[in-house]
């Protein structure tokens, strides 16, 4: 019994050293550690930026309508007179639920239908691989339009077609890594002992593939942000809700551009370029740290 | 030519086909708000509805629903629009040339200026120069194509008055000659075609940098190098061949991505495409419009790669002899 608890001690301390060296790798990059403080940055604003700030898309405003940014309004006013700054600071929570919820859906669709076509193989992987192709054929802002419309327009059911339309390239690159572990000797050893597929998928095979699902994350966050602007900016968006992408459709539908009232769009597509980017920063670093091929050149 | 191949592809071209409208009946008749609903919202007559209805087939059983349909879509027929009354083919008919024009344009510059500056950024690994095209085509990604356009179309056809706001054509513009006619639509183009070269362009940058970086790593480079051969040479002549064949998949697959793009860039600019009339379908709830708009674009992604994977036999002689 001993001895076993020794084993665990040290699998847990050689986890332990392996997350401290990735940590450490990852702010030695630049670009990872500039995402990471863009992030924080974020994450601060959404959570905090409201007790300081004070805003509401219903109430009435004092605002002029349409004004260039003054002192009052840094950031102008819209079509209605509402500070645009003010929904700045609330979108940024919409932006950041829908990108992580959409990001987690689609990353647990993608890593079960991967890592079971990749490990069962034969025909559950032929079928799923296949359905696979189909669905990533279908153009995909298309594909969202076409379910979101079906199902109804508000945060939650948009959260739900981002997470349900984007899991084809994660279920894509799980199978491939489960493919290439389940050939490996340590997984024939354990089979041969007689542990169970399913003990072998949880034990073996979905900590070795964790960090390609863990990076991929990433990527599908930032995927599910645009997603959700897009949708928005089309006018099928929660209309309820304050965000970016509502903000970018309430600028083009009441005539911002033909104006050139620069400031009721630029604020917002900024705000989403930025945060887009602090994500890609982080995912790309996370690709230079566990793709070994990246590594040596 | 290798038969075995190109069969290959075919019957899994035709797979891909076969669930690609699968997909797409469930999506539109098993999820709720089915079409009759769409109907009602619509405010269509109900008789009308009802013909409809036994037109396409809907008061059968699911399953002989489901062939009826394939049926109908292996025939080419759409059914007819609602809001514009005449066949589903046709209206899309009309518009495609228009998202064509406007893709292939796109296309066209995002490749060439993305072979090129991947190939500046892979030459030139590390350096300044690469890491400022990795960390633009990053940016690039970033921006989402309507806002770009929204931008663009204050900076130059709001501030500095060169360019029209949006439409394909000056509005009142009849009877003019053939020159006259393409040299305002040309006008119109620009905007657009930047928009959406630019929304792909970056991913072309980076699967051309990779790509490259990838063939670095072989043992010929190396060869080539200890022959002594000047680094451009071996980079023109023994890299560039070798990391073109990725392109060809991605050029393909992009396709999918470029129907994204444009529904964004064609709302933004008002361009008369496929984009538009998707929106516009789904708005005013014409299934049958948007079911075939659908079709139609995801059978242009599924054609797409399969002649990808024909120029690939050509180009790629270890699949032809293989």
């Amino acid at each position: 019994m001993s001895n076993l608890n020794k084993i665990r001690r040290e699998k847990y301390e050689v986890r332990k050293r392996n997350f401290k060296q990735f940590i450490k790798t990852f702010f030695n990059n630049k670009i990872g550690t500039l995402g990471f403080i863009m992030l924080m940055f974020f994450v601060v604003v959404a959570y905090v930026g409201p007790n300081f700030y004070h805003y509401s898309p219903v109430e009435v405003s004092k605002g002029a309508l349409l004004a260039p940014p003054t002192e009052g309004f840094i950031f102008g006013t819209d079509h209605l007179g509402r500070d645009i700054f003010g929904a700045i600071i609330y979108g940024t929570k919409t932006s950041l639920i829908v990108g992580f919820s959409g990001a987690l859906i689609s990353i647990f669709i993608g890593s079960t239908i991967g890592l079971s076509a990749g490990f069962v193989g034969g025909g559950l992987d032929n079928v799923l691989m296949r359905i696979t192709d189909g669905m990533m054929v279908l153009p995909k802002l298309a594909l969202i339009m076409v379910v979101s419309a079906v199902l109804g327009t508000n945060i939650r059911n948009i959260i739900l077609v981002i997470g349900l339309t984007g899991w084809t390239g994660t279920a894509r690159l799980v199978r491939a890594q489960a493919l290439s572990l389940r050939e490996r000797p340590y997984i024939e050893r354990a089979r041969s002992i007689g542990a169970s597929k399913f003990y072998i998928v949880y034990k073996h095979i979905l900590p070795n593939v964790f960090p390609v699902i863990f990076a991929q994350t990433i990527l599908a966050t930032s995927s599910a942000i645009l997603s959700e602007t897009s949708l928005s900016f089309l006018g099928l968006g929660d209309p309820l809700s304050v965000s970016w992408g509502q903000v970018l459709n309430g600028a083009f539908v009441n005539g911002a551009v033909s104006v050139g009232a620069w400031w009721y769009f630029v604020p917002a597509g900024a705000a989403i370029v930025l945060m887009v980017l602090s994500f890609t920063f982080i995912g790309y670093s996370f690709d230079e740290i566990l793709n070994p091929k990246l590594r040596g050149r | 030519m290798n038969y075995k191949y190109f069969m290959k592809k075919v019957v899994q071209s035709l797979i891909t086909i076969m669930i690609v409208l699968t997909l797409t009946f469930i999506l539109f008749r098993v999820m709720p708000g089915d079409p009759t609903a769409m109907f009602v919202k619509s405010g269509i007559d109900p008789s009308v509805a009802e013909k409809v209805k036994e037109d396409y087939g809907l008061n059968l059983p699911i399953y002989q629903q489901y062939f009826v349909y394939l049926k109908n879509m292996f025939r080419g027929d759409f059914g007819d629009s609602f809001s514009f009354r005449k066949p589903v083919m046709k209206v899309i008919g009309d518009r495609l040339p228009n998202t064509i024009i406007l893709a292939l344009c796109a296309q066209t510059l995002a490749i060439g200026f993305g072979i090129i500056f991947g190939m500046m950024a892979a030459a030139n690994r590390g350096k300044k120069i690469d890491v400022g095209l990795l960390g633009f085509s990053l940016f690039i990604y970033a921006i989402p194509a309507f806002w770009f356009g929204m931008v663009l179309i204050v900076i130059f056809g709001v501030k500095l008055d060169l360019v029209p706001l949006f439409g394909m054509m000056t509005p009142g513009l009849r009877n003019v000659t053939k020159l006259v006619y393409i040299k305002d639509v040309a006008k119109h183009l620009i905007l657009p075609v930047f928009t959406l070269g630019l929304a792909i362009f970056g991913s072309y940058v980076m699967i051309m940098r990779s790509s490259l970086l990838d063939v670095f790593t072989e043992d010929y480079i190396n060869t080539a190098r200890a022959k002594g051969f000047d680094r451009r040479y071996i980079i023109r002549k023994h890299a560039l061949p070798n990391a073109m064949l990725p392109m060809v998949t991605v050029i393909a697959t992009s396709i999918g991505f470029i129907v994204s793009g444009a529904i964004q860039t064609e709302t933004v600019f008002t361009w008369p495409g496929i984009g538009t009339l998707m929106l516009k379908a789904l708005v005013a709830r014409d299934y049958p419009l948007l079911q075939g708009s659908f079709i139609i674009t995801s059978f242009a992604v599924v054609t797409a790669n399969f002649l990808a994977d024909i120029v690939y036999m050509y180009i790629d002689p270890r699949i032809k002899y293989e």
